[in-house]
């Protein structure tokens, strides 16, 4: 820690700045972006607990968002549960599945690791298409926002901005306590070192499986959150150009950083939003170009970088 | 003729529709195996470039007139040639690193490409003509066998073997299988590793595209008809394990015609069975069937 020290003494201003911003910031720019950016943030943070901290690539977190999505959608547009119930639900769908994933994978390490997560989602895939519950290449169309506690109407953008950001809340909290505790300790040092943390006595297999579970319960909870967003659940969310996005954002915004993963979301949700309407189809191109520049040119991403820079001026 | 109340006829035709999809996964997966073998990677282009290699093939005769038996062996030249220079420009920058970067950037690449070439043809397939000499069938009595398809499976089996043959008993291939032992040892005897790597890395590579040629008589020509082969592909990897040049041509066959049988008796299932299959194999013998754990 003593390291970060400057970090450290200046992290609770930056969240506490950060969270003044969060509650203002739908009266200065339009609330259904910002709970777009706010959703695939924690999606990203969710990934980012997962490779930046445990050094495990999830090719298939889109099964999660995916799934958490479309069960969130069922059960508020065909079960007629309140908002709030169906996140919850989509989440506990989600936390199951990386449960059944996590079995797998862990079996495997590095590419491998890559491949089974890619491959089960991409089964994952599959069967949402089949099944007729999820309405196919339609998906899940015209699911109700409800009332929040069967009180709060969250028709109002105001009112679901807000409910965006209080989940967003829950999960980052998770998240950060997840990485400052003894246990986030344990996962990092599996991450440098995993045989010597086997020496150690550690039961390597749990950690990472437990580190996985989270991961995907927190992705499936930003999934059915935006299910609720945009009243809809569809294919594009359980592709596999979903996991690859993901990993896009974590890695533009900085691997192993705190906030860098929502920074990532926000960078890349703009740029698709700004680029949908100019260039078309050329958006996945200029995606796989940054793709390229960051492994290549960028590899510590926004975030990292600045703290490099800061760091570098602290020194001197 | 019946078999367990199935047609014969039907049951041969998915199975050779089956031995095709298989001979597909056994080439992409042996190239994927090579590469992987001695420059730690997995190619996530490599979807990408077999569809370039059809796309090459259906460029060349519709715009050049070029004929499908030079596209056969142009368009792993030409494709191979890109490979080469992706190695020298960017994957050579990622040996040093962690091998998950040169999934990423691989990844990165796959998506320049797809995304190109959907914006210059669109996501409708373009058809390319069976050539001449291959066109029409033969009637075995039981079922009838298109030529181009049997040409199929006769030309990648051919280009498997070659490969195993060149791996297994040539000089250069005791290079290559000594450089995916102990690269510094190799390199210390006085032979080039990087060009070694380099030319690795653009025969796999050319496998892909000359397996993208095959598929474009059969298939649609489609900017997407890599993307979700690949994926497919990665599960056939990890059932069979990247570290026997023969396991791959087996298990990628194996799981062609599993998949083909299940097309018969059970339709709904034929997606996923390669996908449940790993999750049998991961949970029996993790290390793959023909992995060294």
């Amino acid at each position: 820690m003593h390291k970060n020290s400057m970090f450290a003494r200046a992290t609770p201003y930056l969240f506490g700045a950060l969270f003044i911003i969060g509650l203002i910031a739908p009266f200065a720019v339009y609330p259904t972006f910002l709970m777009k950016i706010l959703c695939f943030g924690l999606f990203a943070c969710a990934f980012n607990l997962l490779l930046g901290f445990a050094g495990l690539l999830s090719f298939g977190h889109a099964a999660f968002l995916g799934t958490a999505g479309y069960v969130c959608g069922m059960l508020v547009r065909d079960v007629g549960v309140t908002p709030e119930v169906g996140i919850i639900g989509g989440t506990v769908a989600a936390g199951l599945l990386g449960w059944v994933f996590g079995v797998l994978a862990i079996r495997r390490t590095g590419i491998y690791f890559a491949m089974i997560t890619l491959a089960l989602s991409q089964m994952v895939y599959f069967l949402v298409l089949q099944i007729k519950a999820t309405g196919g290449e339609d998906g899940l169309q015209g699911v109700p926002r409800g009332n929040l506690f069967g009180i709060i109407d969250l028709s109002n953008n105001l009112s679901m901005y807000y409910l965006v950001f209080a989940v967003f809340c829950i999960g980052f909290f998770i998240i950060y306590r997840t990485i400052n505790s003894p246990f986030g300790e344990i996962l990092k040092a599996i991450r440098e070192n995993e045989p010597r943390a086997i020496s150690l006595g550690y039961d390597v297999a749990k950690f990472k499986l437990l580190a996985f579970i989270i991961s995907a319960s927190l992705a499936g909870m930003a999934g059915a959150t935006k299910t609720l967003v945009f009243q809809l659940a569809s294919l594009t969310d359980v592709h596999w150009h979903m996991s690859g996005e993901v990993v896009l954002m974590t890695l533009l915004g900085g691997l192993g950083t705190v906030l860098g993963p929502l920074i990532g979301a926000a960078t890349v949700v703009s740029l698709q939003t700004q680029l949908a309407d100019s260039v078309g189809s050329w958006v996945t191109v200029i995606m796989g170009v940054i793709f390229v520049l960051c492994v290549l040119l960028f590899r510590r991403g926004i975030v990292g970088e600045l703290q490099a820079l800061i760091r570098r001026a602290g020194i001197r | 003729m019946e078999i367990f109340g199935v047609s014969s006829a039907l049951l041969g035709s998915q199975l050779l529709i089956g031995l095709i999809n298989g001979s597909f996964y056994a080439i992409l997966s042996l190239g994927l195996a090579i590469i992987f073998g001695l420059l730690n990677i997995i190619n996530f282009a490599h979807g990408a470039q077999y569809m370039m290699g059809a796309f090459v093939a259906w460029i060349a005769l519709t715009k050049f007139g070029i004929n499908y038996w030079v596209s056969l062996l142009l368009a792993p030249i030409v494709i191979g040639a890109l490979g080469v220079v992706i190695e020298r420009t960017m994957l050579r920058k990622l040996y040093k690193l962690d091998h998950l970067y040169g999934l990423l950037l691989t990844f990165g690449l796959a998506l320049i490409f797809e995304g190109v070439f959907r914006d210059q043809y669109g996501i409708s397939g373009q058809s390319y003509e069976v050539p001449e000499l291959l066109q029409g069938g033969v009637n075995l009595g039981f079922m009838f066998v298109p030529i181009y398809r049997a040409w199929i499976v006769v030309a990648a089996l051919t280009v498997c073997f070659g490969t195993w043959f060149m791996i297994e008993k040539t000089k250069l291939g005791s290079y290559l299988r000594a450089g995916t032992e102990n690269p510094q040892m190799v390199q210390a005897l006085g032979i080039n590793v990087p060009l070694l790597i380099t030319f690795t890395y653009g025969y796999g590579v050319a496998l892909a595209a000359f397996a993208g040629v095959l598929a474009a008589p059969v298939y649609q020509v489609n900017p997407l008809m890599g993307s979700n082969l690949i994926i497919v592909v990665f599960a056939v990897v990890v059932i069979g394990g990247m570290g026997s040049i023969m396991g791959s041509i087996v298990t990628g066959l194996g799981l062609g015609l599993i998949e083909g049988l299940t097309r018969v008796f059970y339709p709904e299932g034929s997606a996923v069975v390669v996908f449940i299959i790993m999750v049998i194999v991961l949970l029996v013998r993790p290390a793959g069937l023909f992995g060294k754990s």
